[in-house]
């Protein structure tokens, strides 16, 4: 029985460095390749020696998908690729393979030039790793090599951001990737065809979150901010460069817009720039209304956001500045916080998730001192606020999605055990199929039951269909009767007489004659006949003939007689049919004719 | 399969593929050559074209092709190749019944939108006070003056369509991607391939398991902006169809740009303006893109460029958002993030300005000399019209043809006498006869159906014959209103053997490497698609107790029995008779064979290199058991 094999090596009921291994139809292939963002030890990059002890992955891997730019999903690309060593394909989008060498440098920044680590990946890493990447068009169906296939459907979750659909012969595979079933602000909702994989695996960060209506989450946002801005407040969003950032500009430029407001905007400098300007170029990617109007109006164009000078954050009066990065951990947005922390009129909102000891976690925490470097302490009086504008698809639509693509399995990733647990449950008792929530290295095998296709002579096609009529009758099912020839690597099934003639056979006719002695007082061809007549009012739906050459023909069956030559009346039948005969039975005929007529043996 | 020809035009098709109980469309191209009969729509009243003798056109219009031939509501769908040849879409889709689908990629239903925005435009903003209709009875037109007396099939001219029935037509789009695997009604496959002729323009693959259609329309193998051609999945083709080749097979399109870059600036320098009557989208990329390096080197860095056109705006920002659509250069500047065209930064320095129209913003910011890029092509309607009465009169001014749909001299005729220079630099990046017949010998399609235009060299240059094609086997010609038979030989279909069938099945190895399996199954199709599965085993009858009658036991399934083959050896025969109990046999030879009389059975069993025949009194068990002693010897099929 064919088998695919799932093996997390990072995001098994866990969230950070997703890197999922797939074994379908002996194709090996490698989904995402992240970071944690939690370590900073060996912790912090998915286990790649599970693949091989020694030695590069090329000969392991038939292809590396990455499913978009966040680093928990490409973070330790060029470390697996450059460091430990793989050559082969790496696919992503267009967005996913522009926006993702910068974060990688960024990252790659912080790491080393800050923190000063040794043995990690350089910028000519980087370069060289992108220039394996293979950019994916959405609907376009990559072939891999002549058997494995791929395909990427949109996914919302960021820019770029897709799930593929992995298929070797007829056995499939779906990942998600992240993904949102719901369009915000300037993306659209994820979607898929209804291409019933044998396993859809699924991210599940919000597995048993059902979140409220997101107009209700961004009136409140906006409603903080507008009351911090109205007592002379200042509001500080950390955010990271691109995602959430830009949907929250789009959301506080209209806001603006309409309520006429003049308090400034600011957006913390570097990446931002740049980042609205892939927005503009990758426009077709962003939802149904931002793409329309686009000529109009670039909604990535802001006329009330403007670029922020660290001198900025002294100026009297209110203000909103977004800073980067998103959880508080270093860089501008600490900065900025530590300036504004002890005054109670200034607020910050936390628009997303953050990782165990970053100042972000700590504040959304309750913490209200926090220990600096050099152990000066912090007092914490600004409002804290945290609005969840991730987007990830909650409980119900993670349940949407499987109803969209009907997979056989499920298989839950990029989650906390807990909640996945719950997860499970609820789509095994709503879908009826087996849910799997393997932990990191960890192997789960799903077994397949695929079809086989086969090529059918058209002529035998035909003539079934013909005989089967319109609407095949489930009560009657009609059994079709063919050869198939299994020749090198074709499978045909053509018609036993095409069989026979195409491998050069003959036909071995096989007859069968039984003689019948009957008593009758009528001459030879009376009797034939009263047997005719009498067969032709009894088999109602068979053709009966009676031929010129004294014989019966009951479909494909033959009745001759003849008389013995002592015993005029004695009479001998002859029934005379081949082995195909299925039609009637020769007892049911012989049956028939005796009731007619008297018989003896 | 039958190929039905709609349109005579070989670079505006329209044919219709019959293919396995699906009927698609291939392109529907607008043949827009009879606007030439009309006169110019003016802007502005021209006292000079109104006084004009002869018949004053009424209605914009545009030549439907020929639709008489297959009732349009039966058309599945329409697969479009590029943005021009979409351009009859809303007469197709409209009020003819037609309920199907229409796939193109995002490049081309947005720019397609925008020519057929532009075109609307262009019609509606000069309205008419009457239009008449009459005339186009052929009794009437019999009587009419000039070339409208011989004009052809003047009654299948139309009445430009409205901007509603555009976005009908247009809401029937589906979007898809090069190489997306589309299917219809299961039976047939569709993909569309990159053709790198304009942007996101695409050849299109109709196949299924065993038969293979490549379309071929409007493709090159010139570097420009789009994605380049994708030759290698046209491979292994039954049959191509190919359309849209060079109109202009003896211009190079690297010539014509070098004479136009040079013309341009030869009278900007005499202070004249030069007027380029074009599309608004597709070669005029690479124009601004040449003028953006040309203009520093020729020192014309002061001289305003002009871009007007209803959707100048729209289709320079499209332009830059399509990035999956464009070649590998182009593609690479959106990962620095940079604009792929460099018009963008001939918009931000202010050297190109685009307008909507000549009115507004553009009389009072106009300057001379200039270089303006307007339509239409045909100069019979749009902006250009104004810009020829304006500048027409002086011999400074040049204007420079770079589309090669319409013959230059008929589109100036009503402009006539005319001071102004007039170059004509057509630059057609389509495939020329050289190429194509390059791409053929490595595609390597059993037959290739094309325009018959293509099969004989064109009539002004009978000479070349290099500039037709020619093939082995010869190519299949059509002309507007063929029907062809095209040759196929389906023998062959897809089917599933469900995985419970598949087990159950017992092959057995006739010939080395050939192995059979006799396969009884129940056939089930849906959706074109066929599976077989085992038989059912029929339901167990619930015991009743109420039915106390013996139940007569139901006929059993009648399976079909298979062909035997082989021969039945006599000694081996003989041999398992006797371990059957059948000891007194006498054989007989006779010319095919042997007869063997059992004689405690009274039965003859005839042997033969072929056939074996039982003959027996009404002896059940001993038929059947002679039947099955038999068939041990044979193969079964």
């Amino acid at each position: 029985m064919p088998e695919i094999k799932v093996t997390p090596l990072g995001a098994g009921q866990d969230v950070g460095r997703s890197c999922i291994l797939v074994s379908i139809g002996g194709k090996n292939i490698m989904l995402d390749c992240g970071m944690h963002m939690g370590y900073n030890d060996d912790r912090r990059f998915p286990d790649f020696s599970y693949i091989t002890q020694n030695g590069r992955l090329t000969e392991f891997l038939d292809c590396v998908i990455i499913s978009h730019f966040h680093l928990d999903h490409c973070g330790a690309l060029p470390y697996m690729s450059e460091m430990v060593g793989y050559d082969g394909p790496i696919y992503m989008t267009h967005p996913t393979k522009a926006i993702c060498p910068i974060l990688l440098e960024d990252f790659r920044k912080i790491t080393v030039d800050k923190k000063g680590e040794t043995n990690f990946f350089t910028s000519q890493m980087i370069k060289d790793c992108m220039k394996k990447v293979i950019p994916l068009n959405l609907h376009q169906t990559v072939q891999v090599d002549d058997e494995l296939e791929i395909k990427a459907y949109y996914a919302g979750h960021v820019l770029g951001a897709a799930m593929v659909h992995i298929k070797v012969g007829s056995e499939s595979v779906v990942y998600t990737g992240d993904y949102n079933m719901t369009p915000d602000r300037h993306l659209g909702a994820a979607w898929i065809d209804k291409c019933r994989p044998d396993i859809l695996i699924s991210e599940s960060t919000y597995a048993t979150t059902i979140r409220d209506s997101k107009r209700c989450r961004e009136r409140d946002f906006l409603k903080k901010v507008h009351e911090t801005i109205e007592r002379g407040g200042k509001v500080l969003i950390p955010v990271f460069a691109l995602g959430r950032a830009q949907e929250l500009c789009i959301l506080l430029e209209t806001f603006w817009e309409r309520m006429n407001l003049k308090a400034p905007i600011y957006f913390s400098t570097g990446l931002t720039e740049k980042a609205n300007h892939y927005y503009k170029l990758f426009i077709t990617w962003t939802n149904q209304k931002i793409r329309k109007t686009f000529v109009q109006r670039n909604m990535f164009e802001f006329k009330h956001i403007k670029a922020f000078d660290r001198s900025y954050a002294d100026n009297p009066g209110p203000m909103v500045v977004f800073a980067t990065p998103g959880m508080l951990h270093a860089g501008q947005s600490l900065q900025i916080f530590k300036k504004w922390a002890g005054n109670e009129k200034n607020m910050v909102i936390m628009p997303g998730y953050c990782v165990q000891g970053t100042i972000g976690h700590k504040i959304l925490n309750g913490q209200r001192k926090l220990e600096m470097e050099g152990r000066a302490t912090l007092d914490v009086k600004l409002q804290v606020e945290y609005m969840s504008f991730s987007a990830h698809a909650d409980a119900k639509g993670i349940m949407q999605l499987i109803r969209m693509a009907e997979p056989r399995n499920m298989l839950l990733v990029h989650g906390e055990a807990a909640k996945m647990e719950f997860l499970k449950g609820k789509i095994e008792q709503e879908f009826n199929i087996n849910c799997y929530m393997p932990a990191n290295g960890e192997t789960e095998t799903v077994t397949t039951n695929p079809s086989v296709p086969v090529d059918i002579s058209l002529n035998l096609l035909k003539r079934e269909m013909a005989l089967g009529g319109p609407l095949p009758d489930t009560k009657k099912p009609r059994t079709m009767h063919g050869t198939l020839i299994m020749k090198e690597n074709s499978l045909r099934l053509v018609s036993p007489e095409q069989a026979l003639k195409e491998l050069g056979l003959n036909e071995h006719q096989l007859r069968f004659t039984c003689r019948v002695q009957l008593q009758d007082p009528h001459s030879d061809s009376d009797t034939l006949h009263r047997i005719y007549t009498h067969l032709k009012s009894v088999l109602k739906g068979y053709t009966i003939q009676h031929l010129p050459d004294s014989t019966v023909m009951v479909e494909s069956i033959v009745i001759k007689l003849s008389s013995s030559a002592e015993d005029p009346n004695t009479k001998v039948l002859l029934l005379s049919w081949s082995y195909q005969v299925i039609d009637l039975s020769y007892s049911q005929l012989l049956l028939n004719i005796r009731k007619k007529l008297t018989c003896s043996r | 399969m039958k190929l039905y020809c709609l349109s005579g035009h070989p670079t505006l098709p329209c044919n219709v593929l019959k293919f396995k109980s699906t009927t698609i469309m291939l392109d529907c191209g607008l043949d827009t050559t009879s606007v030439l009969n009309f006169l110019p729509l003016p802007l502005v009243h021209s006292p000079r074209l109104s006084k004009l003798p002869g018949w004053v056109s009424k209605d914009g219009t545009v030549n439907l092709e020929k639709k008489e031939l297959l009732d349009l509501s039966t058309i599945d769908v329409i697969l479009i190749s590029n943005y021009h040849c979409m351009m009859a879409l809303p007469y197709i889709t409209e009020h003819t019944g037609f309920t199907g689908t229409v796939y193109a990629t995002e490049p081309t239903l947005q720019i397609g939108r925008l020519l057929m925005e532009e075109l609307v435009n262009f019609m509606e903003r000069v309205p008419k006070a009457q239009s008449a209709t009459c005339w186009k009875n052929k009794e009437i037109q019999r009587m009419l003056p000039g070339p409208l007396k011989d004009a052809v099939e003047v009654w299948t001219w139309k009445r430009c369509y409205s901007m509603q029935e555009v976005n009908s037509a247009l809401s029937k789009v589906q979007l898809v991607g090069y190489s997306q695997k589309v299917e219809l009604f299961g039976a047939v496959q569709v993909s569309p391939l990159s053709s790198g002729y304009s942007l996101g323009s695409s050849n299109w693959i109709i196949q299924s398991h065993h038969e293979k259609v490549a379309y071929v329309s409007g493709s090159s193998l010139l570097t420009t902006h789009p994605q380049p051609m994708d030759q290698s999945s046209l491979k292994n083709s039954d049959v191509l169809i190919l359309t849209g080749l060079t109109q202009m097979p003896t211009a190079n399109p690297d010539g014509m740009l070098g004479d136009f870059c040079s013309n341009l600036a030869m009278t900007i320098r005499a202070g004249g303006n030069v007027l380029v009557p074009c599309y608004s989208s597709g070669v005029i990329y690479d124009l601004l893109e040449c003028l953006y390096q040309f203009i520093e080197s020729a020192s014309l860095g002061t001289t305003p460029f002009y871009f007007i056109s209803p959707v100048a705006n729209s289709s320079l920002e499209f332009s830059q958002i399509f990035a999956e659509w464009l070649c590998h250069n182009k593609q690479s500047k959106v990962y620095l993030p940079e604009p792929p065209f460099p018009h963008a930064e001939l918009i931000q320095t202010n050297k190109l300005k685009h307008y909507p129209s000549i009115h507004g913003d553009f009389s009072s910011e106009f300057r001379q000399p200039c270089v303006v890029f307007t339509g239409h092509p045909s100069l019979r309607f749009g902006d250009v019209v104004h810009f020829m009465e304006l500048w027409g009169k002086s011999s400074l001014n040049t204007i420079i043809f770079t589309e090669p749909d319409f013959s230059y001299l008929d589109a100036l005729a009503p402009y006539q006498p005319l001071a102004m220079k007039c170059v004509y630099c057509p630059i057609d990046t389509r495939l020329n006869f050289h190429q194509v017949s390059k791409l053929l010998k490595e595609v390597q399609p059993l037959h290739v159906v094309c325009p018959e235009q293509y099969t004989q060299p064109p009539p002004s240059q009978s000479h070349r014959s290099d500039l037709m094609l020619e093939l082995q086997p010869p190519p299949m010609p059509y002309r507007r209103c063929s029907v062809l038979s095209l040759p196929f030989r389906r023998r062959y279909e897809r089917i599933h053997l469900l995985p419970e069938l598949a087990n159950s099945l017992v092959p057995s190895e006739i010939k080395p490497g050939i192995s059979v399996a006799t396969v009884s199954a129940v056939l089930h199709s849906k959706d074109n698609k066929h599976t077989l599965q085992s038989v059912p085993k029929p339901p167990p009858v619930p015991p009743t107790k109420k039915r106390k009658r013996v139940i007569e036991e139901p006929p059993e399934v009648l399976a079909p029995k298979p062909l035997l083959s082989g021969a039945v050896p006599l000694e081996a025969f003989l041999a398992t008779l006797h371990k059957h109990g059948i000891t007194e046999v006498k054989v007989e030879e006779t010319a095919d064979g042997h007869i063997l009389h059992l004689q405690a059975e009274d039965t003859l069993i005839q042997l033969e290199e072929d056939g074996t025949h039982i003959v027996c009194d009404n002896n059940e068990p001993l038929r059947t058991t002679l039947r099955d002693l038999v068939l041990r010897f044979l193969q079964k099929l």
